[in-house]
């Protein structure tokens, strides 16, 4: 039998690391399994062009490199537990298949609310990660007079919004248990900005509250919050952060907490022949310090299959992985009505110093995050020319000094 | 090797100028600007430049080497 690497997930992540597999010389079989029953498509114009009705569900899709060609794709079939020291995974259907190499793809699903209140199809309570998700939610969004709460103002939360609010929906309410939007990725200088920014474009905000509850019998009527306000609401958008795909794995001895931990060569629980990359890998960026984290921006999946594919290749030929770590340098970018907010770096890290670098919050702006006198992030809010700006401190971010303390071990 | 981005796709991110900064700029109005005829020695950077396309705009046309 030819050896075989098995990438569970069918997204992003998964179809770079089938790319990269063979870009690093992987000439054995490989088999993509993933639970939705679509190929590979782009999730960012989910809250925005898709929701807007811009962009055909079609023009989603990636186009494979040519050299991804003979990969074999198990589409809308879920992976339901791994025995990885036997090497097999389990299938739903209670099918077995075996692997030699393993790369964890499996990413995240949306995090939803417990509390009172109607729930399931038809209730009017949403998500927003899968194409399914978004022509659901578009085709409630469309209907006249419709208000919207949207719990949670960090980046799908804001888009939402903004493109309802450029969909025409009658009242648009954003709800969170902070007092700012994406208060905690841009600080509050940024946060501030972007708060007014929405407003002013027709956006309401409710914030410092929870939700207690949701009104109404089968269908969604209100919004209870934890302060005792009460929103009018015929669809609500639960925005509130995303779970790791990882039950799976249980029983394995891996670190599952919050997603699937990794050693700084992407390699998960010390496994020659697992690697882990995209939303569910939680890993160590030397480029900071040594404190491993999950990253859920679009640039990591693409990042993290190069390294992966590096680290597996050597494993299953018994070699110790190439010597150089996985340290990228994130970037996000979020498109909300007609701004755009464009980040490169780490600025989560550096909210305590915060520099205007060009330009003026109440207008198009730059700024520098710090943490220990070094730059960790740039953060623009504005135009093209912004983000261009921002862009231009890309290499400057590259070269700053790791923040690990001295004499840790890298 | 031919290299086509599509206007209508693009949103002038600018992390193809990364990965391929010999094909790819952003002009001075932060607009993308591209070669459409690369040199076939940056395939791979033009590869690279298609991928981390936020919006999938970039298409290489011509065969592989």
């Amino acid at each position: 039998m030819t050896a075989r690497v098995v990438v569970a997930g069918a997204s992003l992540g998964g179809l770079r690391a089938a790319e990269r597999l063979r870009a690093a010389g992987w000439t054995g079989a490989i088999t993509v399994v993933g639970d939705e029953p679509h190929m590979p498509y782009n999730r960012p114009p989910l809250s925005k062009e898709v929701l807007a009705g811009s962009a055909p569900f079609e023009s989603l899709a990636f186009t494979p490199r040519a050299s991804a060609a003979d990969v074999r794709w198990r589409l809308g079939t879920r992976i339901t537990a791994a025995r990885l020291n036997e090497r097999v995974l389990t299938l739903d259907g209670g099918e077995e298949l075996a692997f030699d190499g393993l790369v964890v793809a499996t990413g995240l699903r949306a995090r939803r609310l417990r509390c009172a209140g109607p729930s399931g199809p038809g209730s009017g309570r949403h998500t927003l990660r899968t194409l399914a998700d978004a022509r659901a939610l578009r085709s409630r969004l469309t209907r006249p007079g419709t208000r919207l709460v949207v719990v949670g103002a960090g980046f799908i939360g804001c888009e939402v919004a903004a493109t309802a609010v450029g969909l025409g929906v009658a009242r648009v309410t954003v709800v969170d248990t902070e007092p700012l939007p994406m208060l905690r990725p841009l600080g509050e200088l940024l946060a501030r900005a972007l708060l007014h920014r929405h407003e002013r474009r027709g956006v309401r905000f409710a914030l410092g509250a929870g939700v207690a509850g949701f009104r109404g019998d089968t269908r969604i009527t209100g919004v209870a919050l934890s302060d005792g306000r009460v929103l009018d609401a015929d669809v609500v958008v639960e925005a509130v952060g995303a779970r790791p795909n990882t039950e799976w794995l249980e029983g394995n001895g891996l670190d599952l907490t919050d997603g699937v931990l990794t050693d700084g060569h992407l390699r998960a629980g010390g496994l020659a022949h697992v690697v882990a990359v995209g939303d569910v890998a939680r890993f160590p960026n030397a480029r900071y310090d040594s404190v491993p984290r999950r990253v859920e921006h679009w640039s990591i999946p693409g990042d993290a299959a190069k390294c992966a594919a590096s680290t597996l290749l050597a494993g299953l030929a018994g070699h110790p992985p190439p010597p150089a770590p996985f340290t990228p340098l994130p970037t996000f970018w979020s498109d909300q009505h007609d701004f755009r907010l464009q980040s490169f770096g780490t600025p989560e890290l550096g909210t305590g110093d915060i520099r205007v670098l060009h330009g003026d919050p109440a207008g198009d702006v730059v700024v520098g995050h710090h943490s220990g006198g070094h730059l960790v992030g740039v953060v623009s809010l504005g135009n093209p020319a912004a983000s261009a700006a921002a862009a231009r401190h890309r290499a400057r971010l590259l070269s700053q000094p790791s923040l690990l303390p001295q004499g840790a071990a890298p | 090797m031919k290299v086509v981005v599509d206007m209508d796709k693009c949103q002038n991110h600018g992390q193809c100028v990364f990965a391929a900064p010999d094909v790819f700029r952003l002009d001075d109005g932060a607009q993308l600007v591209h070669v459409s005829h690369p040199d076939d020695a940056l395939r791979d950077d033009v590869e690279e430049a298609a991928d981390v396309c936020p919006m999938q705009a970039i298409l290489i046309e011509g065969s592989e080497p």
